[in-house]
């Protein structure tokens, strides 16, 4: 292992750990899709299986689901600019565009609960019927990798603050920006393959 | 709850393992305690990140595993040596193959291989460390909490009783109550994040910390075998996690994917189970084909024969191996479409399997054979093997296999993979790299005894199997009719022949600690590759000077040079990791959570969860960056070692 530091480049890959920790993390990402894939698969197997819950096109309202991938969208495109501003070597603007982020991802999580507990006030819950505990399951893992997100980029701004941007510190925000951007990437599946299609099944 | 439905009562065996559990126990406190050796416990093993240090407690737990698993084994052989014997009931019984199942394929055939892939890669690679040491601690302690987790179900609890592949809906809530089968998938599931880390651990390790001037297809095979594994378990475990995880929402939480209520699919179970077994399966021979062919290489005194091809049939044994699952269960109903399809996928795998073992015996064709005990097993593994395949392929046939199909043939079938193809590659690979893991040699003559004890007790023990089997003998009955009574006791007594040559082999180690000579070079067996170019013992930093290479057989073309890893005028200042309480503090935690969705104790679930959030916080706020090994130090570390 050698500490030497690179003089050029960006950041995040000037010591050889960065390089390794952001290979890492990619194929950790492809572990993540694996994961997310077979949750897929089996939403798709039990698609239908609603037994006696309410259909999902029964319970599905393009509002707030839309509110929600807008909410998502945006915050991966602020999170990309947080990381611009980081490559400027801007402190003050990693850290001000890092917490919109974070507050989009907020707003995200807090329209998601409220849908769910709409949901099982209409009676679709976990254990109603095969076709919601894959919903819940799948929806929820993704919600909770959201919240787990927020967690741990809020750990990093303070990491940050005391210690100013450094390769150890940008290249574990860099890696926290590639978990975002893969949780927007995946909402947009769940978007359409659960709420597009579920509309209108 | 009351304290007799927390321990498992009413078993005369079971009083006697809990006896034992406490005498051990007792006995290792007090001996680390007597010799003052606490401190020393934790500075040098349960902190550590060493690799070589971290595949040797992989090795150990998974030879305890193996004697956990063998006892299980012997029991149920003499259960099944008479008609109508009355040593297990049904219910012990089905626990005990139960356990049995998993247990050596989850505890110790895929630690044992990632154990000594941890010692050896990265010197065959002539790395310092793996590519993540903090992370390699915390894969090895998440396995074995795991183990544990899963092991302390016989006395606490109750064992799980549905099978290692726990079909649903036999393994849920309905049918199986009670604590027993949630251990099976809590265990599965702790290990699994190890396992997982290691995965990726091995990538990044392999891909970026080669030493310079190391192509890909200049890598010893067994590293090459190892990368290909890694691949596999990337993209294979995380379907176990996902699998486990919905039979425990559905066990604990009350949803409904597998069960025959609220409209949920048990046959959905089936295939998320295989789609990660049957990756599973090469999972843990790859890494024993890559042990075979450096030990052929080796005691043949040759290059491997066919390198290239020996790579790319593995790489194409790990694709293929994600298509066939449904093998597992033709018979449940898929159709005639779909079972040919997997049919003709399954028998695809033969192929280059096949080539594989052409380029064994090329490699020892025309050579001078060195018969040490390593290469024995890696001589009897090959004929092995091939009725192992042979019969793989009978039950690959769709049609065939409505015969074949859950009857002894099928045990017979794939205990001839699995023991001739892993258990005797992590035997060899364990005797050939003995010398550079603790600086002696085994003793030939009793690794010889126990070797053929083993071998042909294995034979003995499984060849009547194939019989018996097509004679309408089911798998997982736990009492025979008199017409099989034959071949059953002669398969009983050859797994007694396999369990007296694993003691003579647990016997050989400490003789050999007692007695053996002290290695005096790191070169054992006048070896090829890297790895036999460090000195014995291995300093903490592997390589003093790390050499540049230019072939393949990295270590012979260093011979010939004259080249070593000790190049006293290019020494540097080596960066290495700190030691770290953090992994194993962690994944205690994560053993009390893991405990505590066992038995449904939620407040304990969630007070672990959090536990483990705030070591992953920890973790994080932590900016130990390791320690420079100064110059002074290699050369005097090196010259002790050299001898200089
Ligand atoms: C040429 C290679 C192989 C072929 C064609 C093959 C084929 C099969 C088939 C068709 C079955 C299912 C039979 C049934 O349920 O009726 C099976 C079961 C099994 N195989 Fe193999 N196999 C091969 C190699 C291996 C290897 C290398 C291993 C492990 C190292 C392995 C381990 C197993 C196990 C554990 C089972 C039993 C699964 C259970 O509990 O149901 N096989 N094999
Ligand atoms: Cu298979």
């Amino acid at each position: 292992m050698s500490s030497h530091e690179l003089k050029s480049g960006p950041l995040e890959y000037r010591i050889q750990q960065g390089q390794m920790n952001i290979l890492g993390f990619w194929i950790f990402l492809g572990a993540e899709i694996v994961l997310f894939s077979t949750l897929f698969a089996t939403y798709a197997v039990l698609f239908g299986r609603t037994d006696e819950a309410p259909l999902p096109s029964e319970l599905f309202e393009p509002g707030s689901v839309l509110i929600m991938t807008f909410l998502l969208l945006t915050s991966s495109f602020t999170c990309g600019i947080a990381i611009h501003e980081m490559r400027r070597g801007s402190k003050k603007g990693l850290i001000t565009w890092m917490i919109v982020t974070l507050a989009l991802g907020l707003g995200f999580i807090g329209l998601e609960i409220e849908e769910f507990i709409h949901y099982a006030h209409e009676g679709a819950t976990l254990q109603s019927s095969a076709y919601w505990s894959s919903f819940f399951v799948l929806a929820g893992t993704h919600g909770l990798h959201v919240t787990l997100g927020i967690g741990w980029a809020i750990l990093l701004l303070i990491q940050i603050a005391k210690r100013g941007l450094t390769p150890v510190t940008s290249r574990k925000f860099f890696i926290i920006s590639l978990y975002w951007h893969f949780l927007d990437v995946v909402w947009i599946f769940l978007f359409t393959s659960i709420y597009l299609i579920g509309m209108v099944v | 709850m009351q304290l007799d439905e927390f321990f498992v009562t009413g078993e005369p065996l079971i009083y006697a393992g809990m006896v034992s559990i406490v005498l051990v126990t007792a006995a290792i406190i007090f001996v680390l305690t007597y010799f003052k050796r606490w401190g020393w416990l934790w500075r040098e093993w349960l902190t550590t990140v060493d690799h070589k240090k971290i595949g040797i407690m992989y090795i150990l737990s998974a030879l305890a595993m193996l004697f956990r698993g063998g006892m299980d084994a012997l029991m149920m052989r003499v259960q099944l040596a008479f008609p109508g014997m009355d040593f297990l009931g049904s219910q012990h019984y089905n626990e005990i193959f139960t356990t049995h199942g998993t247990v050596m394929i989850i505890f110790m055939a895929m630690p044992f291989l990632i154990g000594l892939m941890n010692v050896i890669v990265p010197l065959q690679i002539g790395a310092r460390d793996v590519a993540f040491p903090a992370l390699n601690a915390l894969s090895f302690w998440s396995f074995l909490f795991g183990a544990m987790l899963f092991n302390i179900s016989f006395v606490i609890g109750g064992s799980p009783d549905a099978g290692w592949t726990s079909y649903t809906p036999l393994a849920g809530a309905a049918m199986s109550p009670g604590p027993g089968q949630n251990f099976y998938l809590m265990g599965l599931q702790l290990s699994g994040i190890g396992t997982l880390a290691t995965g990726i651990n091995f990538m990044v390790t392999i891909i970026k910390m080669r030493a310079p001037g190391m192509k890909m297809f200049q890598m010893p095979i067994f590293t090459w075998s190892t990368l290909v594994t890694a691949f596999i378990i990337v993209f294979a475990f995380p379907i176990l996690t996902v699998a486990l995880a919905l039979m425990t929402i559905d066990r604990v939480f009350g949803s409904q994917f597998f069960t025959l209520t609220g409209e949920g699919l048990p046959m959905m179970w089936a295939n998320l189970f295989w789609m990660w077994g049957h990756p599973e399966v090469y999972i843990v021979i790859l890494p024993a084909f890559g042990i075979f062919s450096e030990v052929i290489a080796t005691f043949a005194r040759k290059q491997l024969f066919g390198y290239k091809a020996m790579v790319w049939s593995m790489i194409l044994i790990a694709g293929l191996s994600f298509l066939v699952w449904v093998h597992h269960f033709f018979t449940m109903g898929a159709g005639a479409f779909v079972n040919s399809v997997f049919s003709v996928s399954t028998m695809l795998i033969a192929v280059p399997t096949g080539v594989k073992i052409f380029n064994w015996l090329a490699t020892l064709y025309k050579s001078k054979i060195q018969f040490t005990v390593a290469n024995l097993w890696a001589l009897a593994f090959i004929p092995s093997f091939v009725i192992g395949g042979v019969t793989g392929v009978m039950l690959g046939m769709a049609a065939a296999d409505y015969q074949f199909h859950n009857s002894y043939f099928l045990v017979a079938h794939f205990h001839y993979v699995l023991i001739a193809g892993t258990v005797f590659a992590c035997f060899a690979g364990l005797v050939y790299w003995y010398p550079k893991m603790f600086g002696h040699k085994l003793n030939e003559k009793l690794g010889k005894i126990s070797f053929w004890f083993f071998l042909i007790g294995f034979h003995v023990c499984f060849f009547p199997q194939y019989f018996v089997g097509l004679d309408g003998m089911p798998r997982r009955v736990f009492t025979i009719i008199p017409e099989w009574m034959p071949l059953n006791v002669i398969s009983t007594v050859g797994a007694f022949g396999m369990g007296l040559g694993f003691a003579i082999f647990v016997y050989n180690i400490y003789y050999s600690y007692r007695y053996s000579e002290r290695e005096k070079s790191g070169d054992s067996w006048d070896g090829r590759t890297l790895e036999w170019a460090t000195p014995t013992p291995v300093p903490f930093y592997n390589f003093a000077t790390v050499p540049h290479v230019n072939s393949h057989d990295a270590f012979i073309e260093m011979k010939e040079t004259g080249e070593t890893t000790f190049d006293e005028e290019k020494v540097e200042p080596i960066h290495m990791p700190s030691n770290t309480g953090q992994p194993i503090i962690m994944m205690g935690i994560a053993f009390i959570a893991s405990f505590g969705i066992v038995f449904e104790w939620m407040w304990m679930a969630i007070a672990g969860l959090i536990g483990v959030i705030v070591m992953m916080g920890v973790r994080s706020f932590d900016y130990d960056d390791g320690f420079h090994v100064e110059v002074d130090e290699i050369k005097r570390t090196e010259r002790k070692a050299r001898r200089l």
